[in-house]
């Protein structure tokens, strides 16, 4: 195949992910939507059940809709994946598809649909399905709209095993703290709902009953988090260094791109501290992890429009000396 | 919190003493600890927006060019320097102070809780927060050697007492030492650092192919030494730079981009025998633990000047900085020995010359079509008062243009080969060829095998830390009270707070037996 087939292919491939995520975010909105009808044996929320399975007993349609839609994620896995082959393919000499921030950003969100189908079973994320889609169709859209630049080849100081190893770990590292924080943000959202449905003496609705209760949120934020900190730490504390010490001569250089990931490494730092800080538990600790998650997410894409000293500069070649 | 000793003093008042432990409680807390680091996370902000003079100096002097009101505040604040500045500094070294505090007194309770046994069990294992019963018709003594043996496996049991009715199990000691080795590691990795940053030096030098380069001082363009840096722990070794070349794509959407910086080296460690090295990006060299790196490229043409009297006054391969990826470059030539009338020459040199529109450009960062487009200068070019210049900067302030017959400057504008007489028999210019330079960074890092270990065991700390999950479990097995066969009463205590107890206690309950009657209270 020719290199421009390649890049056609992977362009197809990326827009059919599009779609078919698209799809699948339809398909879990539908089996929210299947969730309203009054299930007669719902259970009551509070009432000390705290290690049955969160899940709810669910209709035949609703089950039916759930599978459905962690199918065709996982198809549009299989598409996002063969886009990012694509990428790597059109390139002459080929290469890892990590070139400039289009490419970054489709191996990003591609990890965060892997890994939600690859936990989906262990850590039963059914619930998680139109979030983590949701999220990702919309991070896509803004890689092909904003960020799409043509398949070229990496520049020099790019072109170094370290960098896959450091990519690599980089990336997953970002896909799961990413599964963390949605995590998060639902143990902030729930928690909220439980407290005005207790005030109200109503119960909660019927999409956020199905989401784990609290102290399974907690646990499950915390052990993505716990996986994704070392991960992290590797990417960014010892593979960036050896890369950033054959490629400039300095190991550490507080660049802006390095000091975000320092930043961020300190905030999920203070996560895991703050889960083991009286006082902290919980909230603050859910709300930390956003933080943490904020600032990942600005590293990835947002620095490189605020800071032009960024040795980082995916895209453009850095101006000797 | 422990109430005060009865003094007759009134509440709420300390001695110092008393306030000295209050305050080391308050450093060595998890929630100070917790506070620093946001902390720092905070601090470290400002320097990833404002330009740092570290990193890049250039764009400091930019910047403090287009705010002069702001410039002498972030001066005063050390907003160009921030991560060397006293109050980043003091915000880490709290941090630190705050470690150690934590660190020594838990290294403490970790020796102790390593030589002691696993605690006995509960007087009411039935009160623990996951537990389970059942009864059964073993007798109390097989249950419990069933026990030794199912949690014997992964646990490490407390030696039994004379009449004990209860097996104690525990394991995952070694989450805490993971942590331990965690934190203390951080202490390795800033010793490190600090290495680097006190005994290691950073220098730069520009070298045209075909030169020699000795590594001493004298030799550098630019040196940046640390704080501690003598001058004899600099290596004794030389290099040539024998040939460079590059690879330029000629299409596609990154046309013009350079590729395969590759520099052919020959080294020779003091009186050592010739090696050869080819320096490419991302392959420094390294030479008795000195690094030399290859980070820049660009042209000297040659270019030699002959003055009034037909003598040869300035010749040899004349350094031009790449203005931008074009690589359009700037260089200056300066004639001092020239008579009658001292020759400065500034302007550009352009790798493939062409006109677009009426300007002249570079259409390619290759030297396709070498160009150079000059201006002349003579008379006063400011090289008498005795002040270093840069060879990069033509002082022209009390130069006289040199004109043509017409009255308009002169521009000298060559290829390769080409030779422009001068007027008033001021002399000549010949542009000879093109040569290439590179710019390389030449470092010792000391230090740096250190904090790359001990990253590398605050990983493997870290790890320990996060997965082990370090556990109790107790197991009593007591005649029923009716007298009919024997009640077992398990119960497990998970210590980090994030395991899956419940799992734990229904495998521990599955080796024990086959239905058990499971009571759980949460
Ligand atoms: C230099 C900055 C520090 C960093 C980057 C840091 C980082 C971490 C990390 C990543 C963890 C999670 C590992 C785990 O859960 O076992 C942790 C745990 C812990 N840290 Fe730190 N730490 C720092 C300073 C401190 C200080 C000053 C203290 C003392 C107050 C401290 C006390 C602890 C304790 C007690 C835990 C265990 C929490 C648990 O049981 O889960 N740390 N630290």
């Amino acid at each position: 195949m020719s290199n421009t087939a390649w890049e056609t292919l992977s362009n197809q491939a990326v827009a059919t992910a599009g779609i078919v995520y698209f799809l699948a975010l339809v398909v879990y909105l539908a089996e929210w939507a299947s969730l309203r009808q009054p299930a007669a044996d719902r259970e009551l929320v509070g009432a000390g059940a705290a290690v049955a399975e969160p899940e709810q007993p669910r209709t035949d349609r609703t089950a039916f809709l759930g599978r459905l839609g962690i199918l065709l994620t996982a198809i549009a896995v299989l598409a996002h994946l063969v886009g990012l082959v694509g990428r790597g393919m059109a390139a002459d000499p080929n290469r890892v598809p990590w070139g400039n921030m289009y490419e970054f950003t489709l191996s990003g969100t591609f990890v965060v649909g892997l890994l939600y189908v690859v936990l989906y079973r262990r850590f039963g994320l059914g619930w998680m399905g139109p979030l983590v889609v949701g999220f990702v169709v919309a991070t896509l859209m803004v890689a092909v709209i904003w960020l799409y630049d043509a398949v070229a080849p990496l520049t020099e100081a790019l072109n170094s095993p370290w960098l896959v190893i450091h990519v690599v770990s980089a990336v997953i590292a970002t896909g799961a703290f990413t599964l963390g924080g949605i995590a998060s943000i639902m143990y902030l959202v729930r928690m909220r709902a439980e407290r005005r449905a207790e005030a109200a003496g109503r119960e909660l609705s019927p999409w956020l009953a199905r989401v784990p209760q609290l102290d399974a949120l907690d646990r499950l934020a915390y052990r993505v988090h716990a996986f994704a900190f070392p991960v992290w730490t590797f990417a960014v504390l010892i593979t960036g260094p050896i890369w950033a010490h054959e490629a400039w001569s300095r190991y550490w250089n507080w660049d802006p791109k390095e000091v975000w990931a320092f930043i961020t490494w300190v905030v999920y730092a203070g996560y895991l501290h703050a889960r083991a800080t009286a006082g902290w538990k919980g909230r603050k600790a859910a709300l930390l992890a956003l933080v943490g998650m904020a600032t990942l997410w600005f590293n990835f894409i947002g620095i490189n429009y605020f800071s032009t000293t960024s040795q980082h500069a995916y895209a453009a070649e850095r101006v000797v000396p | 919190m422990t109430t005060p000793p009865e003094t007759g003093r009134r509440p709420g008042e300390l001695t110092a003493r008393e306030l000295g432990r209050w305050a080391w409680r308050q450093i060595t807390s998890m929630r100070t600890a917790l506070l620093l680091l946001l902390l720092l996370a905070l601090a470290a902000i400002p320097g990833s927006v404002i330009p740092q003079a570290d990193v890049d100096s250039l764009a400091v002097t930019r910047w403090k060019d287009e705010h002069p009101k702001l410039t002498p505040v972030y001066e005063k604040l050390d907003l160009f320097s921030v991560y060397s500045s006293p109050w980043f500094s003091a915000v880490y070294l709290l941090l630190v102070l705050s470690l150690v505090g934590c660190i020594i007194p838990r290294l403490l309770v970790y020796y102790r809780a390593l030589r002691a046994q696993p605690p006995a069990a509960p007087r009411h294992l039935t009160r623990m927060p996951v537990h389970a019963s059942y009864s059964t018709g073993q007798a109390p003594a097989d249950v419990l050697d069933r026990a030794r043996t199912v949690l014997g496996r992964r646990h490490r049991l407390r030696a039994s007492g004379h009449g004990d009715d209860f097996v104690a199990a525990e394991r995952g000691h070694l989450r805490e030492a993971g942590n331990l080795v965690f934190h203390l590691s951080l202490l390795i990795v800033l010793a490190g650092v600090a290495m680097g940053s006190l005994w290691g030096y950073q220098g730069g030098v520009i070298l045209v192919q075909g030169t020699t380069f000795s590594n001493n001082l004298t030799q550098y363009d630019d040196f940046k030494p640390g704080g501690l840096f003598r001058q004899g722990q600099m290596k004794n070794f030389r290099f040539t730079v024998d040939e460079f070349s590059v690879d330029w794509l000629e299409e596609g959407p990154r046309f013009g981009q350079a590729r395969k910086f590759e520099a052919g080296l020959t080294y020779r460690v003091g009186d050592g025998k010739p090696q050869t090295y080819d320096l490419r990006v991302n392959h420094p060299l390294e030479v008795d633990g000195t690094d030399v790196f290859l980070i820049g490229h660009g042209y000297a043409p040659v270019i030699t000047v002959r003055d009034g009297t037909g003598q040869v006054v300035c010749t040899g391969p004349t350094v031009f900085l790449p203005r931008d990826a074009s690589f359009l470059s700037y260089g200056v030539v300066k004639c001092n020995d020239a008579k009658p009338g001292r020759i400065g020459l500034d302007g550009l040199f352009f790798p493939s010359f062409d006109m677009r529109d009426g300007n002249p450009v570079t259409v390619f960062g290759d030297d396709r079509n070498p160009t150079l487009s000059m201006l002349a200068y003579t008379g006063d070019l400011g090289l008498d008062d005795g002040s270093s210049q840069s060879v990069y900067v033509l002082d022209k302030s009390d130069a006289t243009p040199i004109t043509k017959a017409d009255g308009k400057p002169l521009r000298v504008d060559l290829q390769p080969g080409d030779t422009v007489e001068l007027p008033d028999g001021l002399g000549s210019v010949t542009f000879e060829r093109v040569d290439p330079w590179i710019r390389v960074q030449i470092s010792q890092t000391p230090g740096k095998g250190i904090a790359l270990l001990g990253v590398i065991l605050a990983l493997v700390g870290l790890c320990c830390s996060l997965f082990i999950r370090p556990r109790r479990v107790w197991v009593r097995a007591v005649p029923a009270d009716d007298g009919s066969g024997t009640r077992v009463e398990v119960a497990v205590l998970d210590r980090s707070g994030n395991g899956e107890t419940d799992e734990v206690l229904a495998a521990v309950l599955d080796q024990l037996q086959d239905q058990p009657e499971i009571v759980r209270q949460s």
